[in-house]
């Protein structure tokens, strides 16, 4: 009787386990991922209604990036994160705040960190998501090579970052939030974008960061960056 | 307890069978889509932010 009680709770605990990292993580990367395209062509359809359908023609620099609001009530999604080399489907709704309201939601899932800077700011814009379970935001993070794209759409444009390094620090490490990063005390010249995350896989013992820089920028009346512009076509159908 | 359980379940093996299969099911139903869920808020968070 007892070692049936025992067999029987080591089963669902496995079962939990498999229902936490795999099924609902699938399910809710489904749904944060439907989210964040509905987001993406509201903004575009936005952009359409005000500029007309023929896009104006293209300069070859849009000058400085448009910087949004400082700072957007909790919970409030303000952009689009999506990073190719994480996959079809890996786009995300980016909300203010970092609690398990923004991480755990079945449609937002990355967070951002208040007080740090915006998209396109000189600074640092710092945000955080699941590598593993709750829609995995983050999931193949490993997998960034120099150079990859990071893309982020606001009401506002297109800001396309460029992976530059990863660093493994402990969770206590908040230096990497800092306009330059542990160097609180000096000022930015560099628009960052920070990617913090757990590591290793399936652990929170560290934590895992990715850096990039500011590349480039296009207002939304400009459309999606030609690389992703296919990917994007493909949202919500 | 599971002994009891196959002693229950009425007819020969292959329908007691399919029974099983089917309350396994019923089970694993149950758990994914309302204890689960609810385990999930209780348990410890994973964390992934710096603070």
């Amino acid at each position: 009787m007892l070692g049936e009680l025992l067999l029987t709770a080591g089963v669902l605990i496995l079962l939990f386990l498999g229902w936490q990292l795999w099924w609902n993580d699938a399910i809710m990367a489904g749904q944060q991922s439907t989210a964040a395209s509905d987001l993406s062509a509201e903004w575009l359809e936005e952009a359409r209604a005000t500029s007309g359908d023929a896009p104006a023609p293209a300069p070859a620099d849009y000058g400085d990036p448009i910087v949004g609001p400082a700072s957007y009530p909790n919970g409030e999604s303000f952009a689009v994160m999506y990073v190719p080399r994480f996959g079809e489907g890996s786009q995300r709704r980016v909300a203010e705040g970092t609690g398990l309201d923004v991480l755990n939601s079945e449609y937002l899932g990355v967070g951002h960190y208040p007080g740090t800077q915006m998209p396109g700011q000189v600074g640092n814009f710092a945000i955080a998501s699941h590598r593993s379970a709750y829609g995995g935001g983050m999931h193949e993070i490993e997998q960034l090579q120099l150079g990859d794209a990071i893309y982020i759409q606001t009401r506002d444009g297109w800001y396309t970052y460029r992976f530059r390094d990863f660093e493994y620090v402990t969770p206590d490490t908040v230096g990497v939030l800092a306009p330059v990063p542990h160097h609180p005390d000096l000022q930015p010249t560099d628009r960052l974008i920070t990617l913090t995350t757990c590591n290793p896989l399936y652990s929170t013992a560290e934590r895992l960061i990715a850096y990039g820089v500011l590349e480039s920028w296009q207002p939304s009346a400009a459309g999606p960056p030609a690389e992703i512009a296919a990917d994007v076509a493909t949202w919500g159908s | 307890m599971y002994g009891a359980l196959w002693r229950i379940l009425p007819g020969p093996v292959w329908v007691r069978i399919i029974l099983l299969l089917i309350l396994i099911a019923a089970a694993v139903f149950a758990l994914f889509t309302w204890v689960f869920p609810w385990v999930d808020g209780i348990v410890n968070p994973i964390n992934v932010t710096v603070e």
